[in-house]
């Protein structure tokens, strides 16, 4: 059976640097910071008391009261981006056979502050008895994005939440390339959502030491590649991408962005949260995206690489990198957009993805920004190039997203100038 | 109207994002007013807590209307 071919026809973000696409994107090139002191709740007892929170952005907008007790602020997200990317595809309108369409929206978490809103309601009214809102479990689960964009729109195709941590979206990525190459469905409407900048997210995360708490320079704190990076700067938002099969877009005169050419997944079986320290699952996961795309290393131009500023994760990523690429490796450009947006946790991927699209579409590699060049990691070679502080106008044909989740998955996707 | 049922009237607004002049006492929370099983259980739990009281499941099953979650809340503070 031959496979079909897969484009990106549709866009959407709600992000730390942009509350839709244009403006995400470019910030990003500009090299602007999502960073600043939490406002979601108050911090001041944390070890961390800052994020990249989505900004601006006010539920009352978009949704009305009714419907907003039935969504968990990831969801809200969710439905943002997704409306923006439908909107853009076009794939709202009559001609469109709406049970060939899917959503596979993917969360790490999902319901983080639901949860701990009713957890902790019951736990401090114990004497009434259990007394649960019927939405907590409908707002809380991480499959629940998903249900909502397919209410939203009547899309009856294949949908379902993905799950694999901080790699979740780019699983989501994956799974929707491959039901439509496998003729499963016309379309799907595809990416992340996470909103955990809550008491129970930057807790859980500062008890495990993941979390920079660079508390008097927020905006300079995620600094991936550079010694003095302490973790990751906690991020929140959605991306979306619909993915189309290539002959329905072309019937339909759609715009093609790009196109997705191969999704690799390995594990790292190793632990529960540290990479592999020789970059193992990360090593085996690129190779498996290259040879899904029938591609070399030389093939690719740009690498997103997962760079969360942590001080085990960046390492390991690198040699990884170098053992792929080889000599190529220095000719890779290779950034972290996690300098800028944080780390959006399940939604990372898709905006990640997001950025490579966007890169091969307007031949350009966003930078990796906060590095100091006397802030040198004597473990991380810096004849690789980093793309730091500013972006690089360069042919980008090819490009490369790799994300790593606590649990040892890895994804990594690779998309590709259309050309018919 | 009572002190009870307009503050239960106002939940209700509230809740099933109504215009108050629709709650009117004869209307049923599903069939006029647009709740679903999920909105009628939260409704339930807000008259709870607004006025301290516990409704039973086997009674909240039989508050279907405006009337009935009135009349059910007046006589349990009396």
């Amino acid at each position: 059976m031959e496979l079909k071919r897969v484009v990106v026809t549709g866009l959407g973000a709600i992000t730390p640097i942009g509350n839709d696409v244009d403006t995400t994107w470019d910030n990003a090139l500009n090299g602007v910071s999502g960073a600043a002191p939490i406002t979601h709740f108050d911090a001041s007892k944390f070890k961390t008391q800052f994020a990249c929170e989505v900004k601006g952005f006010n539920a009352a907008d978009h949704f009305d009261r009714k419907k907003l007790r039935q969504l968990d602020l990831y969801a809200q997200y969710a439905l943002v981006a997704a409306e923006q990317a439908v909107k853009d595809a076009d794939l709202e309108n009559d001609g469109i056979n709406k049970n060939r369409v899917g959503v596979i929206i993917a969360a790490g978490i999902g319901g983080l502050h639901t949860f701990e809103e009713e957890a902790g309601y019951y736990a401090t009214h114990e004497d009434m008895g259990p007394k649960y809102n019927p939405f907590f479990i409908p707002k809380m689960i991480a499959d629940i994005a998903s249900g909502h964009v397919s209410m939203q729109y009547g899309y009856h195709g294949p949908n379902y939440g993905v799950v694999s941590a901080c790699a979740s979206s780019t699983n989501a990525l994956i799974d929707a390339f491959n039901l439509i190459r496998l003729g499963k469905a016309d379309a799907i409407v595809t990416g992340g959502a996470e909103a955990a900048v809550y008491p129970a997210g930057v807790g859980g995360f500062n008890s495990m030491h993941a979390l920079s708490t660079r508390n008097d320079s927020p905006e300079t704190a995620s600094r991936p590649f550079s010694k003095s990076r302490d973790g990751f700067v906690i991020g929140e938002g959605s991306a979306v991408l619909v993915l189309e099969e290539l002959e329905h877009a072309k019937a339909r005169g759609a715009k093609i962005y790009a196109e997705v050419v191969g999704g690799g997944m390995s594990a790292d079986a190793y632990h529960l949260t540290a990479t592999h320290p020789e970059g193992l699952g990360a090593k085996l996961v690129m190779q498996n995206a290259l040879e899904d795309a029938g591609m070399k290393p030389e093939d690719i131009d740009y690498i997103n690489v997962h760079g969360t500023s942590t001080p085990v994760g960046d390492l390991s990523e690198v040699k990884a990198i170098k053992e792929v690429f080889g000599d190529h490796a220095y000719k890779v450009n290779i950034s972290s957009t996690k300098s800028m947006t944080g780390h959006l946790l399940g939604a990372t991927g898709a905006l990640e993805a997001l950025f490579c699209v966007k890169a091969v579409q307007n031949d350009i590699v966003p930078p990796t920004i906060n590095h100091d060049p006397e802030d040198q990691d004597e473990e991380i070679d810096y004849n690789l190039n980093f793309t730091f502080d500013k972006a690089q106008k360069r042919t980008v044909n090819t490009a490369l997203s790799n994300t790593f989740g606590f649990g040892g998955h890895n994804a990594t996707v690779i998309v590709k100038k259309y050309v018919d | 109207m009572s002190e009870i049922a307009s503050r239960v009237k106002a939940i209700i607004a509230d809740k099933l994002n109504v215009d108050e002049n629709e709650v009117t006492e004869t209307a049923e929370f599903t069939k006029d007013l647009g709740a679903d099983s999920l909105d009628t259980v939260e409704l339930i739990m807000e008259f709870e807590k607004e006025f301290g009281i516990t409704i039973p499941d086997d009674k909240a099953e039989g508050i279907t209307t405006v009337k009935d979650a009135i009349e059910y809340i007046e006589a349990a503070k009396n």
